[in-house]
């Protein structure tokens, strides 16, 4: 028992095809329901109850109602502030972005492991952020030279740029703009993969050191213990702002594509 | 790192999955639900801003009713106070013809009166005068025995009153 309580850090981001699907083939590209495609699927049906639940259309709200509405003002709000009032046009892709991304960020938080699920989260891997960083993307470029055709370009150019710099700072400009959807997708990634491995790493230290003895277990699995409950809040936290940062950003790079600078 | 590990033989699920699911939820929650969530709060602030419109154009109409009241009110209480001044000169009038009156229907009462006082006074000077002679006209024949004539008893009385 305590040689084999080894625990691996990594193995909670491990896809696993599930229901034998493995196999599930489209155009000669595997799609099998993964237990990232299962999770996904969880993070979409409990924000579709959550936003239903916030359907009744009352004048005067219930609390449920008042959540959801405050999710949808806060959207709003942010693609108000940012873009302006071209920006409303926006909410939808925003809201469904930042509230996947949310639920996702904090389904795969739940304590399921106690009563024998593996929660997934899919937001820890490049893959899904890296995806969805490039739809944001994409929409940016289409609705950039959608709106302002080739002056678009002109976004790589700040004002006041003096005549004989404009080569140089086109080209850093156009890099940093470029790196934008690495940065976008890596950061929400790294985010998630960091704290899950954190604390897959101090439970492993509370599970090694209470097999180790009781004296290492005051020593280091106690104070891990505490360090973890205080982590797990802190996650929680992040995972409500790198969901909100993903958002923010978003629309802080469409609103480039929109106003130019 | 089970990221990059599985990565070419778990991408294509992963990104398959992640657009059909990703896709569903843009386009039946961010489009087909989210805009009415929207409404509702649209409605509601618009409810709530015509209420405050409403409630505000009722007390500007309740102000202007209470300064029409007020104007309505203050022309009845002068059209009273003209009234009360008119009645007041009226009957100040009225009680002074009367007064007049009165005064004139006395003045004449009392003209008449001296006037018949007078001829009163004028009658019993002239008895006198007719007592006097006859009583001087038997005096003077009783003690000088001498018959006057009551025309000369008159005259002598004449002289001697």
């Amino acid at each position: 028992m305590a040689t084999e309580a080894k625990v691996d850090p990594m193995h909670q981001f491990t896809i696993q095809p599930m229901f034998g699907t493995d196999q599930l083939e489209l155009l000669g590209y595997n799609i099998a329901i993964t237990n990232s495609t299962v999770w996904m699927a969880i993070s979409a049906i409990a924000l579709w109850v959550f936003v239903a639940g916030g359907m009744k259309r009352q004048l005067v709200p219930g609390r449920w109602q008042m959540a959801v509405e405050s999710f949808t003002g806060l959207i709003d709000d942010m693609l108000e502030a940012n873009i302006g009032k071209n920006g409303r046009k926006y909410v939808p892709y925003i809201f469904s972005l930042f509230m996947f991304i949310l639920f996702g960020n904090i389904l795969g938080l739940l304590p399921l492991g106690v009563i024998g699920l593996h929660p997934f989260t899919f937001t820890s891997h490049f893959t899904v952020t890296g995806i969805l960083a490039i739809i944001s993307f994409g929409i940016v470029l289409i609705v950039g030279f959608a709106k302002h055709k080739l002056h678009f370009f002109s976004l790589f150019v700040p004002h006041g740029t003096p005549v004989p710099m404009i080569p140089i700072i086109f080209v850093v400009e156009m890099i940093s703009f470029m790196v934008r959807p690495f940065s976008l997708g890596l950061r929400l990634f790294v985010a998630m993969m960091a704290g899950h491995v954190l604390l897959e790493v101090l439970s492993s230290f509370v599970i090694g050191s209470s097999n180790a003895g009781m004296q290492y277990f005051a020593i280091a699995g106690v104070p891990s213990f505490i360090l973890m409950v205080g982590i797990c809040a802190l996650e929680i936290l992040v995972a409500g702002i790198q969901a909100y940062v993903f958002a923010l950003l978003t629309s802080v790079y469409l609103n480039d594509a929109e106003n130019l600078h | 790192m089970p990221q990059i590990e599985q990565l070419a033989a778990t991408y294509s699920s992963q990104v398959f999955w992640l657009l059909l699911i990703f896709g569903l939820v843009f386009f039946v929650i961010g489009k087909g639900m989210v805009p009415k969530v929207m409404d509702t709060v649209a409605m509601r602030d618009k409810q709530i801003s015509d209420d405050l419109a409403a409630a505000e154009a009722a007390r500007a109409q309740a102000e202007a009713e209470e300064d029409a009241w007020r104007t309505r009110e203050n022309a009845n209480r002068a059209e009273a106070q003209a009234l009360i001044a008119q009645a007041k000169s009226e009957a100040a009038a009225a009680s002074d013809k009367k007064l007049k009156a009165a005064q004139k229907r006395l003045d004449k009462k009392l003209a008449d009166a001296e006037v018949r006082i007078a001829e009163a006074r004028a009658s019993a000077a002239a008895e006198i005068e007719d007592v006097a002679s006859e009583a001087a006209a038997q005096i003077v024949q009783r003690l000088a025995g001498i018959e006057v004539a009551p025309a000369a008893a008159r005259m002598a009385v004449k002289e001697a009153m």
